[in-house]
């Protein structure tokens, strides 16, 4: 095993039942590094984030995080990973300061060592000075930071997020994904978990994960590439549902999907389909309000590879 | 899984002592349910009859017949509440529950008696609980043996047998441990079983069931706390509370109703600490298994207050049982405590004389303990 490599996972598959929850997924995650698994609810991802944590067995295949295979060696892989859990689990009837020292406790975190922590948690949760007030009392954003302080409080060398801003508003979410950049800097390897595309752009690699299954992996730009090929239009139309209609029958055009009041189109060449959309849909009884070339977002990329996923399962 | 890190345990321990202080329905369970149940069992459970209620017809009327109503007014068992005119008006006030005893003073008695014939006085008994229609039936026996003593004890002093005028045979008795023979005695050192048994497995039974209704759990496993701290860390604090409860419950048997207390203090908390162990042991594994606050609260109540309350002789004696459920009741764990408190408090055995119940207890405490210890996985599945 390489050095810097923190987490391994090899064929790792989790069954429940007759329903396969992970399926056969691989990827490595260096040190350092922010690897986000994006997919839908559903899709496996908390599944494989806690197998990782040694909470739940793996059905086959293997992990290793830092070194210690999950399966063989959870309570080594504990020592050494902090995770936040998809729904907030702290203790919602202790004060914020007695999350922080009940955690501190547990991590084993020792004396002077843990004074400092908890003090450094509180001002980054944001917290100094509300240090009494019941955890239950605190909003969405202050919640997430918290939780996120006593996860980290041991100095773990790997942090699992899943889906850490689930329910937090917009400026709280761009500043937990700020602690996340420094705690990555320091050194930590952070996997995490998200639904929202607009997030996955954080990551400096991700893996697309759809009915349990990898569809797609590498950089935000290397999975944009890959997935679309050709260019990408965006039309405004009217009636919206015809215009989709007809444009996926257009010459030029792969594919064409809705994306909020607009279609979203892949074509062979951006410059032809310029020309030649604008008469073709006139021709066709739908109105054209705008039509402009965009670049690919990762919902572009998300959309191409599991439409093409699905009629053909394997 | 059979590490244990004291400060990890610590730390478990302090959570959860916070969250009973911050929780009103377990504060209530550790400290208001103890004293309502030592007050209302001290108060209630109660096998003695005294001051039984008796209505009287007394057809005779004479002066020997006020005699024999005078000894039943001096008895402490009885209460003369009412002489009725006929026996309608009695068979009414038994009817209505206004008396449990309804006693008939025949028209022929005085002249029965002064005519040395055979007489007899008919009692009505309320028998809906017969444990207080065979006591009055007792009672009731023995003022009339004593009144009718007394009138052979005067014949035989009228027709100069005064040195016949003593009874031949008599017994001498003295009682031993509860000398008044008094059931509160009796009863009242086993319902700190019975106050134990319903705090402990209540209580414990929620631990871990809470952590998964609430949603805490997952955090708590991702951690490295191992099972066995989560479970010392989460049942000190309830056999801290437990035997406080016990000490509570004691002073109150002692100082409030007045029940004797001769053995040591430290036997008592010792052979509590044993109870307690297997007690909250059962409830952690009940709280294990069902994962919901609700049923595991149920189920506790279920294997640990009925078989403590019914089986563990705390009121019903165990050798008056039928032969099956007797054998039954050396399997209950409580049996042994009840006998060993109702020693501790009334026969005053120290460690020595407790050896039987101390064994048993030991033997639960390790039983219910090793399969405890196993019985939570710090997994999801």
């Amino acid at each position: 095993m390489r050095n810097d490599v923190s987490i391994i996972v090899d064929g790792l598959v989790k069954r429940f039942g007759r329903f396969t929850a992970v399926d056969h997924v691989n990827f490595q995650i260096h040190r350092g590094e922010i690897f986000g698994l994006l997919g839908p609810n559903g899709s496996g991802k908390s599944t494989t984030i806690r197998m990782l944590c040694g909470l739940l067995t793996p059905t086959e295949g293997s992990a290793r995080v830092v070194g210690y295979d999950v399966a063989t060696q959870p309570e080594e892989v504990r020592q050494h990973i902090g995770y936040m859990s998809q729904k907030f689990s702290l203790y919602n009837d202790l004060q914020v300061i007695e999350n922080l020292h009940f955690f501190a406790g547990l991590y084993g975190v020792k004396g002077a060592l843990s004074r400092e922590r908890v003090a450094w948690a509180l001002r980054m949760a944001g917290l100094s000075g509300g240090e009494h007030r019941l955890t239950g009392e605190l909003s969405g954003g202050w919640k997430q930071r918290l939780a996120l302080g006593c996860a980290v409080l041991h100095r773990p060398q790997v942090l699992f997020l899943d889906e850490p801003t689930a329910g937090v508003d917009p400026i709280s979410r761009r500043d937990f994904w700020e602690l996340i950049h420094e705690m990555a800097a320091d050194g930590v390897t952070v996997l995490v978990t998200t639904h929202y595309m607009d997030e996955a752009e954080y990551c400096n690699r991700l893996a697309l994960i759809e009915a349990g299954r990898i569809v797609a992996s590498g950089t935000p730009s290397q999975i944009k590439q890959s997935a679309i090929r050709g260019d990408l239009l965006l039309v405004e139309c009217t009636p919206l549902g015809r215009g989709l209609e007809v444009l996926r029958q257009a010459p030029g055009v792969h594919d064409a999907a809705v994306f909020g009041a607009a279609l979203h189109l892949v074509v062979d060449a951006a410059a032809q389909s310029l020309k030649e959309l604008p008469g073709y849909l006139t021709s066709h009884d739908v109105k054209i309000d705008r039509i402009q070339p965009i670049s690919p977002s990762l919902e572009d990329a998300f959309v191409e590879l599991t439409a093409k996923g699905r009629p053909n399962p394997t | 899984m059979t590490r244990l890190n004291l400060k990890r345990t610590v730390a478990m321990a302090r959570k959860e002592f916070i969250q009973i202080r911050r929780d009103p329905r377990s504060l209530l369970i550790a400290v208001l349910l103890p004293l309502i149940q030592i007050l209302m069992l001290g108060y209630g459970a109660r096998l003695d009859a005294n001051h039984i209620p008796v209505y009287v017809l007394d057809q005779d009327g004479s002066q020997d017949s006020q005699n024999l109503l005078k000894a039943f007014q001096a008895s402490p068992y009885f209460d003369v509440v009412k002489v009725v005119g006929s026996y309608k008006d009695l068979t009414a006030a038994i009817d209505a529950d206004r008396c449990k005893l309804g006693l008939v003073i025949p028209w022929n008695f005085s002249q029965n008696l002064h005519n040395a014939a055979p007489t007899a006085v008919q009692a009505l008994l309320d028998g809906t609980d017969n444990n207080s229609a065979q006591l009055a039936v007792g009672y009731a026996q023995a003022v009339i043996t004593t009144y009718s003593t007394n009138i052979t004890m005067n014949w035989m002093a009228q027709y100069g047998l005064a040195q016949l005028a003593s009874n031949p045979l008599s017994l001498d008795y003295r009682t031993w441990f509860n000398e008044e023979l008094e059931s509160k005695n009796f009863i009242i050192p086993g319902t700190v079983a019975l106050v134990m048994a319903l705090m402990g497995a209540l209580l414990s039974s929620l631990t871990i069931a809470r952590e998964w209704e609430r949603g805490t759990m997952e955090q708590l496993i991702a951690t490295p706390v191992t099972a066995l701290e989560i479970m010392i860390g989460k049942l000190a604090p309830y056999l801290a509370i437990g035997l406080a409860d016990a000490a509570l419950c004691a002073t109150f048997a002692v100082a409030w109703f007045r029940v004797p207390f001769r053995g040591e203090i430290g036997t008592f908390f010792f052979i509590t600490t044993l109870f307690l162990i297997v007690i909250l042991g059962i409830g952690y594994m009940i709280s294990v298994a069902t994962r919901n606050q609700l049923g595991a609260g149920q189920y506790a109540l279920l294997v640990t207050l009925l078989p403590t309350s019914m089986l563990s002789g705390f009121a019903f004696p165990i050798d008056q049982m039928p032969r099956p459920i007797r054998a039954i009741t050396y399997l209950i764990y409580s049996r042994y405590y009840v006998s060993a408190l109702k020693r501790i408090f009334l026969a005053g055995n120290g460690l020595r004389g407790l050896s039987t119940e101390i064994i048993a207890l030991s033997v639960y405490a390790i039983v219910v303990g090793y399969f405890a210890t196993s019985a939570f996985r710090k997994t999801l599945q």
